[in-house]
């Protein structure tokens, strides 16, 4: 899943590929349909505080919280698997569709099955795996990852989508939204009536009576999860909320965080397989709890991450996200919360260049519903891979401590510095320096020091 | 006899734009106050804090605290990244050094920018000769840290400057210290949809409060040789240099 270049060089991949302008219209909009949601809903800034408050009673107690879910889960007929990594996620998955002779799976779209590659370990196990969100169905048929946590076909734009439809599903070209749409829908229809699984992601899982809550604005989540005989439901083991009331509550943030609607369209709880007395249902429910680098992620200093709730309200604001689109980044987890999430599940070294590539604005903080402090966590990550600066950088700044923190050299070194200013200077810019700064020069000029510091002029006026 | 006002005039203006300290006197004079400049201030450590340098950073800060704490009165700032930094950033960096928890608080607290502080006490803008159409550019740190925006532009209006509005006002320039030589191909993208956005806002001057965004966004211009120039806030208010 990593491409073998860095994430600067991917960036200039997709710069010379050309960044999709779709990517930046419906960011921005998006971005300001959920500031509208926000104006409209007086206590949304008292919500996301309780918000906040929740997720981190969840993850303070988090082993109680998962003992509580998983007895009320069994004690209803369900099953419950924690899954150390992806392996043991994928392994338990596929041996259980062997088991039921599941040869065709319907999937909700769900961010940790992404993360973990269950697809891909179904499909090697010969069983078809058909994503039914719309987004998803359409990332699948191109045979690509999505590019946004939320809409992962951010990226295509519909006559992108309508030769994809055309090539794959051997329809007739047609760019009319409503037409792609009702293609889809007769495609996965089908699908849906003979499928022997549905597996789906979970949104939230309630600790006190075990329930499942599966948000989405299709419907497909429903259709999944009800019409197979098997249901698996894979989560995060992080995915995790105390009571019913705090569900509400996170329900409220997450549909205005994500779309920016008061409620997502379908709010989907499900609790156990289908009882004696019920008419529709799966008749096996399988709850995969995974870990995948949580516990460690919960004991290090960037813990604070697992509070989010996968709104994705940070990458429509991010101005980078808005500049590069989600493939740049090289992770399922794109944005400025996979700038954080993905080193700490997938491994600080081999991710180092994520955290760096922040210009520390703060738009994801202020949009995040749940207020993560992303910056400081950047910063904390970025501490902890500072050998990773380049050599210059790195003397460059240590030099520059060290005269910072001896103030008379300092004003001797600024001085210095002015005298050149007066040397060089003309009209006040210089176009280059000689040795320095390339990566400053190529496209921006560098303002030329002043002839007298600050300091200098103070001290005369004084005098 | 006059209550006092510490400058700490960030190390970019004191050595690129010692004029934007010299306009930030003259503000806090006209507002009233006596203004000091405590002689062994430095930099705040900023750039080693965002960049991970958590060591340099420290120390820096520290320095800043030594400075600081000894004096008396509010501490302006003519920049918001460098108050965020006194406000939020320097107290987070010692929280573990217990012989600076308590002084980088004080110093924290006596903290402001210069627009905060100028509009808290009261002051009112005096009317300025400028024929020229600004825009305000709100730099992140003093926005979302700080809440800088109204306090700015209000100013401006006040001393009767024609300004218009900036599409996309609140959106990261690029800037972002380091970041704009470790990553120099998003930093300039992210400042051409920014320059975009001021071309349109049919603006001759970019107006903010951070010489660093100002920098990056007018070195930015000037190569393109347009007709745009960027200006601190104070030397707009402050009216032209004696
Ligand atoms: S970090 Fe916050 S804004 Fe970003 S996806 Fe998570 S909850 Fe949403």
């Amino acid at each position: 899943m990593t491409s073998q270049l860095t994430f600067r060089g991917r960036i200039q991949e997709a710069f010379t590929a050309g960044v999709p302008v779709a990517i930046e219209t419906a960011t921005r909009s998006r971005y300001q349909r959920r500031l509208a949601a926000a104006a409209a809903f007086p206590e949304m800034e008292a919500t996301r505080d309780r918000a906040r408050d929740i997720r981190s009673e969840a993850l303070r107690n988090l082993d109680a919280y998962l003992g509580q879910f998983v007895d009320v889960t069994t004690e209803r007929g369900g099953v419950v698997f924690f899954a150390a990594d992806a392996a043991e996620a994928n392994e338990y998955i596929t041996e259980l569709a062997n088991a039921e002779n599941v040869r065709r799976v319907v999937k909700v779209k769900s961010m940790v099955t992404e993360e973990i590659r269950l697809n891909t370990a179904l499909e090697h196990a010969g069983v078809e795996v058909v994503e039914t969100d719309l987004g998803e169905f359409i990332v699948q048929l191109a045979g690509e990852t999505p590019s946004h946590i939320i809409s992962p076909v951010l990226h295509k734009n519909r006559y992108d989508v309508a030769e994809l439809f055309a090539a794959e599903l051997g329809v007739e070209y047609t760019d009319d939204p409503a037409e792609l749409n009702d293609i889809a829908r007769k495609h996965l229809r089908e699908r849906f009536l003979n499928a022997d699984m549905g597996i789906s992601g979970v949104n939230f899982a309630v600790a006190e009576d075990g329930a499942i809550a599966l948000v989405t604005n299709e419907g497909n989540g429903r259709l999944s999860t009800t019409a197979p005989r098997v249901h698996v439901a894979v989560m995060g083991m992080e995915r995790i909320v105390p009571t019913r009331a705090d569900l509400a509550v996170l329900l409220e943030v997450l549909a205005r965080s994500a779309t920016g609607q008061k409620l997502s369209v379908y709010s989907n709880i499900v609790s156990g397989p289908r009882r004696a007395h019920e008419p529709d249902g799966p008749d096996q429910l399988h709850v995969v709890i995974v870990d995948n680098g949580r516990s460690a992620t919960l004991g290090s200093s960037v813990a604070e991450i697992l509070l989010c709730i996968r709104c994705g309200a940070c990458l429509d604001a991010c101005p980078v996200y808005r500049h590069v689109g989600g493939h740049a980044y090289g992770s399922v987890y794109p944005g400025p919360i996979g700038k954080v999430v993905t080193p700490s599940l997938f491994g600080l070294e081999e991710w180092h260049d994520l955290p760096a590539a922040s210009s520390l604005c703060g738009a994801c903080q202020d949009a995040c519903p749940v207020r993560i402090d992303i910056p400081r966590l950047l910063v904390d990550l970025r501490e902890q891979t500072v050998g990773h600066a380049s050599r210059s950088i790195r003397t460059g700044l240590a030099a520059y401590s060290r005269l910072a923190t001896r103030p008379r050299l300092f004003r001797l070194a600024t001085r210095a510095v002015a005298l050149f200013g007066r040397l060089w200077s003309q009209d006040g810019w210089l176009r280059r320096l000689p040795f320095l700064l390339p990566a400053w020069t190529r496209r921006r000029e560098v303002p030329a020091p002043a002839t007298q510091t600050f300091n200098d002029w103070w001290r005369k006026r004084g005098a | 006899m006059t209550e006092p006002v510490q400058l700490f005039v960030t190390c970019l203006v004191n050595s690129l734009y010692p004029d934007v300290g010299k306009a930030t006197v003259r503000l806090v004079e006209q507002a009233g106050f006596r203004a000091e400049f405590p002689l062994d201030q430095t930099c705040c450590g900023q750039p080693a804090y965002n960049g991970g340098f958590a060591k340099e950073a420290a120390a820096m800060a520290r320095q800043t605290v030594d400075v600081l704490d000894e004096t008396e009165g509010p501490i302006v700032v003519p920049s918001g990244s460098c108050a965020a930094m006194l406000t939020h950033h320097i107290p987070d960096l010692v929280k573990d050094d217990d012989s600076y928890v308590a002084a980088a608080r004080r110093v924290a607290n006596r903290t402001r920018e210069l627009t905060q502080f100028l509009v808290e006490v009261g002051h009112k803008a005096a009317p300025v000769e400028c024929d020229e159409r600004v825009t305000y550019h709100a730099s992140c740190h003093g926005l979302r840290w700080l809440q800088i925006l109204e306090q700015p532009k209000s100013l401006l209006d006040e001393a009767g400057v024609t300004r218009v509005d900036l599409p996309g006002e609140d959106e990261c320039c690029g800037f972002g210290g380091l970041f704009a030589l470790k990553m120099p191909e998003l930093s300039t993208a992210m400042m051409d949809t920014k320059i975009a956005n001021i071309e349109a806002s049919g603006a001759d001057v970019v107006v903010g409060v951070d010489v660093s965004c100002l920098m990056h966004i007018g070195g930015g211009l000037r190569r393109r040789a347009g007709a745009i120039r960027t200006k601190h806030v104070a030397e707009v208010l402050a009216g032209e240099s004696e």
